[in-house]
């Protein structure tokens, strides 16, 4: 095929573990409508800012099915649950993200975040101790994928006993929710992603009316207890905003832990310094998420109005993707966009994206990927790639290694 | 300017600035950031180092933060001449000195003034010396004021909804005290954003359990026979018990140190042209005299060229580093003053931000979310394209109408937004007050018959 379009080339698994330049040939058409019916790409740093704060522009779910959804935009999909904020225009969306976040931020809660700091460092000291005497470790399976998973549980107040089972029912959710996998995966695989997900969802349920009935200082009795105008949500919301919660905190930050110690090994000076530095990894976390952005780009938005950009009409009712991680290096944008450069001054990534749906969990990936790479630069003595680049996930949106292998010469 | 003299300044040049706040200190950073390594001075006549002021009329008041630790953030080392605690008192260009209140001359080369506005008095100085009459600008205001409030006053009397006012009067409230508002409009922050707008921020203060009082101004402030104030006597005959008044008329453009310099200066501010340049009274514009933040005027191409002056922070910052950087580069290397206006405010509990020039537009087209909830976005039109906008708790938007006031977008907003209600499918008036109310401007005035004794002639006006 030798002339693939570039949605394909996008999700074609040949191009995960180095999609840049793929990216890069995006942005030479800023604005790309390649079939009939098919998404308007966007790939130059300016034009999705500005889409973002676009207000032609839906998030809502039932307008992405009457546009035709594809395989990219589904990727999210929670099943049986209403609509997360995610997926909702205001005035929904605005009202359940103020409870979530007058659970989860200031003015409300303006320490709950800090707070957990301790919570995450002794999580990441149990994982670095649990390698043990061992020189080669898988950083996903050993490290990057059970400690978001940890933070969240504490986060929602699941008690410590049951985070062992609350992982074992998530695990196969998260899964199940990669497109590839889920097209491929046979029959068994099917079947227990689903009484994962019911086992999990009368898990949280019976935890939620716990928690009505006796408030404790955590996210879920926040949510069901909130007094402020808006009212508490209601069981279903509850739920669904758990499992948003889940879904969107978890791989993005594995991902992002992940390609951090990825690029920190390639570039070993840096690395280097953040031993000897550890404040430098506030820096570096804002880098990467400009570097190698957890979300790759926002399939899942339509616009409501024709819109003109760079002098091209999307006609109303079209699908767009922006793809976040090529405005990121947009030379337009940023000096010398294709060097990661934690000490670049001028660093207003779209990692997280922008406007009203810019990440809600952002302060805390930020802190834990702070946490993370901090303690893994300052405890594995000499580490480096033991194959580069690593294996790759199927997800061309939430896109990471599936596997990090890291040797050392023991731990610090 | 000859390309070896641009050199010569940067290496070895002087440059006075005159203001050591927000703009003044963004000025000094910007010049050591870009390259100039001659002498710097910074004159200030207050006794500290440059500190910001949102905070003092916000988290201050409310104990959350001291007024003593608002300094603001040094981005660049400035390695200047600190002269603070010594007002300028007069500047004379030709001899390129600036005259200060101790008697000292400095000279320049290249002079920015950055001197800010003060806050306007209560006109009557006999009732303005009362104890517990209180202003808000600077630090030791906010001190003063934060004292009183923590001492529980029976109750505080606000005059002027604008937005310092309102803001006070929040922090009142939060607190638990009584607070009364008078406004001389029909609504708090008409001036600023227009009645329908300003009726939404009436009923935010008075279900907030303020006494506001619109229609109405004080007529004078009663004292007790120690000093204390203790009363507000207002234009409708009414009498509000009170032991702290705060004054919270606007402000006063710190430009009488300028009288008698040429410079076009006087109570409105001073007229520059976009690059930042002063202009002597005569309209032409000087080489040397550069100015920046509050105390400027300049003229914005997106708003029909009129001269803006913008009591901003965010304008006092943009404005500060043009400034600094047409100051020392060569002609063809300037760059205008474009700064779209903004500001933001946050009172009880809701945050307002505003883009481009409200008080333009003649109507008003609520887009997104509803008046009624206090949550939304409306946009201001002026002559078929829009002009501004402002949002209530819906700040994320506005980067969006701030590019449609860039682009001159047609209004009325035709196209379909998320979160349209019923009430936003047709413009109202926005209905701001009539703007010929009397002004204090300068004078310029033609003399002479022929075209060769025609002279411009400059009155300076009272504050």
């Amino acid at each position: 095929m030798p002339h693939a379009s570039m949605m394909r080339q996008i999700t074609d698994f040949a191009n995960r573990a180095d999609p840049y330049p793929v990216y890069e040939k995006l942005r030479g058409t800023p604005v790309l409508h390649e079939e009939e019916g098919g998404p308007y790409i966007i790939s130059s740093y300016y034009d999705i800012k500005a889409l973002l704060h676009d207000p032609r522009i839906s998030s809502d779910a039932a307008n992405l099915t009457a546009a035709g959804d594809d395989e990219l935009a589904r990727s999210e999909e929670t099943g049986g649950l209403p609509p997360s904020f995610l997926r909702l225009d205001p005035p929904e969306h605005d009202r359940l993200r103020r409870i979530a976040n007058s659970a989860f931020g200031p003015p409300h809660r303006p320490r709950r975040i800090e707070s957990m700091q301790g919570d995450m460092r002794e999580i990441v000291t149990g994982l670095i101790d649990g390698f043990g005497d061992a020189h080669e470790i898988d950083l996903v399976d050993q490290f990057a994928y059970p400690f978001p998973v940890t933070v969240i549980c504490r986060l929602l107040g699941v008690p410590r006993e049951d985070e062992p089972r609350f992982r074992a029912w998530v695990d196969p959710l998260v899964a199940s929710l990669d497109p590839d996998t889920r097209q491929n995966g046979d029959a068994d695989f099917q079947q227990t992603a689903q009484e994962a997900r019911m086992q999990l969802g009368m898990y949280l349920a019976g935890l939620v009316e716990q928690r009505t009935k006796e408030p404790r200082d955590d996210l879920l009795s926040d949510l069901v207890n909130s007094r402020g105008p808006d009212g508490a949500m209601t069981m279903m919301e509850v739920l669904s905003t758990s499992v948003l919660l889940l879904i969107a905190g978890h791989e993005t930050t594995v991902n992002l832990i992940t390609n951090g110690m990825l690029t920190l090994l390639r570039h070993p000076d840096i690395l280097r310094r953040l031993r000897e530095e550890p404040g430098l990894s506030v820096r570096i976390v804002e880098e990467l998420l400009r570097y190698e952005p957890p979300v790759q780009l926002v399939p899942q938005r339509t616009c409501i109005a024709d819109i003109e950009v760079r002098g091209i009409t999307i006609p109303k009712g079209s699908r767009i993707w922006l793809v976040l991680a090529a405005g990121n290096r947009d030379p337009e944008r940023f000096e010398d966009p294709q060097r990661f450069d934690p000490d670049r001054g001028d660093i207003q990534h779209l990692g997280f994206g922008s406007g009203i749906h810019s990440c809600f969990g952002a302060p805390l990936a930020r802190l834990e990927t702070q946490i993370a790479l901090s303690e893994l630069a300052r405890r594995l003595r000499d580490p480096r790639l033991v194959e580069d680049p690593p294996p790759y996930r199927p997800n061309a949106v939430l896109r990471g290694p599936r596997h990090l292998r890291i040797a050392f010469e023991g731990l610090d | 300017m000859a390309a070896d003299q641009v050199e010569w300044l940067r290496r070895e040049g002087r440059i006075v600035i005159v203001g050591a706040s927000l703009s003044g200190l963004r000025a000094a950073e910007t010049l050591r950031a870009e390259g100039f390594a001659g002498e710097l001075t910074l004159i200030g006549d207050e006794p500290h180092e440059p500190y910001d002021r949102p905070p003092l009329s916000k988290s201050v008041l409310l104990g959350m933060a001291s007024p003593q630790h608002t300094e603001l953030p040094h981005r660049w080392e400035i390695d200047a001449k600190w002269r603070l605690g010594v007002a300028a008192s007069g500047l004379d260009p030709t001899a390129k000195r600036v005259r200060l209140a101790d008697g000292d001359e400095v000279e320049y080369d290249r002079l920015l003034i950055a001197t800010g506005v003060r806050a306007r008095p209560w006109p009557k100085e006999e009732e303005a010396r009362l104890d517990g009459v209180c202003l808000l600008r600077t630090r030791e205001d906010a001190a003063d004021l934060y004292r009183r409030l923590k001492a529980g006053p029976r109750r505080v009397f606000v005059i002027g909804a604008g937005f310092a006012g309102s803001e006070v009067a929040s922090a009142c409230r939060e607190m638990g005290i009584p607070v009364t508002v008078a406004e001389r409009a029909g609504a708090p922050l008409v001036g600023a954003l227009g009645g329908v707008v300003g009726a939404v921020a009436a009923d935010l203060a008075t279900e907030n359990g303020v006494d506001l009082r619109t229609h109405v101004t004080v007529t004078s402030l009663e004292g007790d026979p120690v000093g204390r104030v203790q009363a507000v006597h207002l234009s409708d005959e009414s009498v509000v018990e009170a032991d702290v008044v705060v004054v919270s008329l606007g402000s006063l453009r710190n430009t009488e140190w300028l009288s008698g310099s040429g410079l076009g200066a006087g109570p409105r501010g001073i007229a520059c042209d976009a690059g930042c340049r002063a202009f002597d009274f005569r309209g032409i514009v000087t080489d040397d005299v550069f100015v920046a933040g509050d105390v400027a005027r300049s003229p914005h191409a997106l708003f029909g060229y009129q001269f803006l002056s913008l009591e901003h922070w965010g304008n006092a910052v943009a404005q500060a580093e043009t400034a600094a950087h047409n100051m020392i580069c060569h002609g063809a290397d300037r760059r205008p003053h474009l700064w779209m206006p903004a500001f933001w405010s946050s009172m009880f509990g809701v945050n307002i931000k505003s883009v481009g020039v409200p008080p333009m537009g003649e109507q008003l087209m609520i887009t997104q979310g509803s008046l009624a909830e206090r949550r939304f976005v409306g946009v201001y039109g002026y002559q078929g394209r829009v002009v501004a906008a402002v949002a209530f708790d819906n700040t994320r938007w506005l980067e969006f109408y701030q590019r449609q006031i860039e682009q001159g977008a047609p209004f009325p907003v035709e196209h379909p937004t998320v979160d349209r209600r019923p009430e936003g499918r047709r413009p109202v008036p926005a209905d701001f007050p009539d703007p010929s109310l009397p002004t204090h401007g300068p004078m310029v005035t033609l003399s002479g018959y022929s075209p060769a004794d025609q002279q411009l002639v400059f009155h300076p006006a009272r504050h």
